[in-house]
């Protein structure tokens, strides 16, 4: 049950774009066709769910004992570099065609916030090794979940009439800030 | 040649500002405006780790391996953080508790790595330094202007002082996650249609 609450959580309520603000570059960088957003999502959550889990092991079991828990930053920044690597290399020999349909997203990937962004988090709220699995699959759930319906809007908007100073940018802002307000509706739904 | 320090300074704040006209660093800039202690010392914090990755990297430029560059580039920029972090937790307790988690994510504020790829590696020490310090003041003007809307508006005060009295209802939503979208979408097209103006 706890683990459904923090799945949830992570998709609906403290959604990591809409609550959160992690994310943000990809999700108004990579979404202005909804095929390349879901490209996108999928590879996030796949990419978070690992780096939760590595991160988890590599503070618990590295930086731990060795007591050298400052040093995070580096060293899950570091973790989640290389696990994108791997994963890219992974997905290139065993599946040509997914690659061809996320390798261009991949490396983009480590420099997304919401990554080292649950990484952090599964640490400071004292998550165990499978409540952190959890918690970036659901994050990563709930980044899709945005970004396929953000790209939904983002392509109606660009044949509708749009005053010239608000098109691109400032027009995407605005819709993403009108979808929070529609996700500030989940406050509350879970503690 | 001579470079034009001023110049390059000049491009950060004004001509290539990193928010306004790079959007670049999204994730902390919407996140910290809230307050306009809290822009300042964000803004602050990302200009001590660029300038100072800037000119590691400017240093290094000739040595690092084209190859693994990036890496390079974020082990850099995760040094500077993490003693931006280390200083902040010793002596700014308060700012850090409320930056929180945006603190460590720095390290991957796209303007940062950014000006590392495209500036500190090609250029010398000092014109890095130089950009670094421009890019910065931007990021922290930029950061500026936004919380001060989102403070005034959404609570009322200025840097924690009421400054609109007792007649007024604070906007909550403005501090709320969707005022920062809304305030930096507003004020693109605000700038846009100004800039726009000028060509003319």
């Amino acid at each position: 049950m706890n683990y459904l609450l923090i799945l949830l959580g992570a998709v609906l309520v403290n959604n990591f774009v809409m609550n959160q603000y992690l994310g943000i570059c990809p999700f108004l960088g990579v979404s202005k066709k909804v095929e390349t957003a879901l490209g996108m999502g999928v590879a996030v959550t796949f990419v978070m769910g690992l780096a939760s889990v590595i991160s988890w092991l590599v503070y618990t079991y590295i930086l731990v004992p060795l007591n050298i828990t400052y040093m995070q930053t580096i060293a899950f920044i570091l973790t989640i570099a290389a696990l994108v690597q791997f994963v890219e290399m992974v997905i290139q020999k065993s599946s040509p065609s997914l690659y061809s349909a996320l390798g261009v997203y991949l490396p983009l990937i480590t420099t997304n916030c919401a990554v080292l962004g649950v990484a952090l988090q599964n640490i400071t709220k004292n998550y165990n090794l499978l409540e952190s699995l959890t918690y970036g699959v659901g994050g990563g759930l709930g980044f899709l979940l945005v970004i396929v319906l953000f790209a939904g809007i983002r392509e109606r908007l660009e044949s509708s009439d749009i005053a010239k100073c608000f098109k691109g940018f400032p027009i995407a802002l605005i819709t993403a800030g009108l979808m929070s307000v529609a996700f500030m509706g989940f406050a509350g739904m879970i503690q | 040649m001579k470079t034009n320090y001023g110049k390059i300074i000049r491009n950060g704040i004004l001509d290539e500002n990193p928010i306004f006209r790079l959007v670049l660093g999204m994730c902390s800039t919407l996140a910290i405006t809230t307050s306009v202690s809290n822009g300042f010392g964000m803004g602050m914090a990302a200009t001590f780790v660029l300038v100072g990755s800037n000119v590691v990297i400017s240093l290094l430029r000739n040595f690092i391996p084209d190859k693994v560059r990036i890496p390079c580039y974020i082990v850099v920029i995760a040094t500077f953080t993490t003693i931006v972090q280390l200083l902040m937790e010793a002596f700014l307790p308060e700012l850090n508790a409320s930056l929180g988690l945006f603190i460590p994510l720095i390290v991957v504020n796209c303007i940062i790595l950014a000006r590392a790829e495209s500036f500190a590696s090609k250029n010398g020490v000092l014109a890095s330094a130089m950009d670094g310090l421009g890019m910065g003041l931007g990021f922290t003007l930029a950061l500026l202007v936004l919380s001060v809307i989102r403070e005034l508006l959404g609570s009322g005060t200025l840097l924690g002082v009421p400054v609109l009295g007792a007649g007024y209802t604070p906007a909550a939503i403005m501090t709320a996650v969707p005022g920062g979208f809304l305030t930096l979408g507003l004020l693109m097209a605000l700038i846009n249609k100004l800039t726009d103006k000028d060509k003319k």
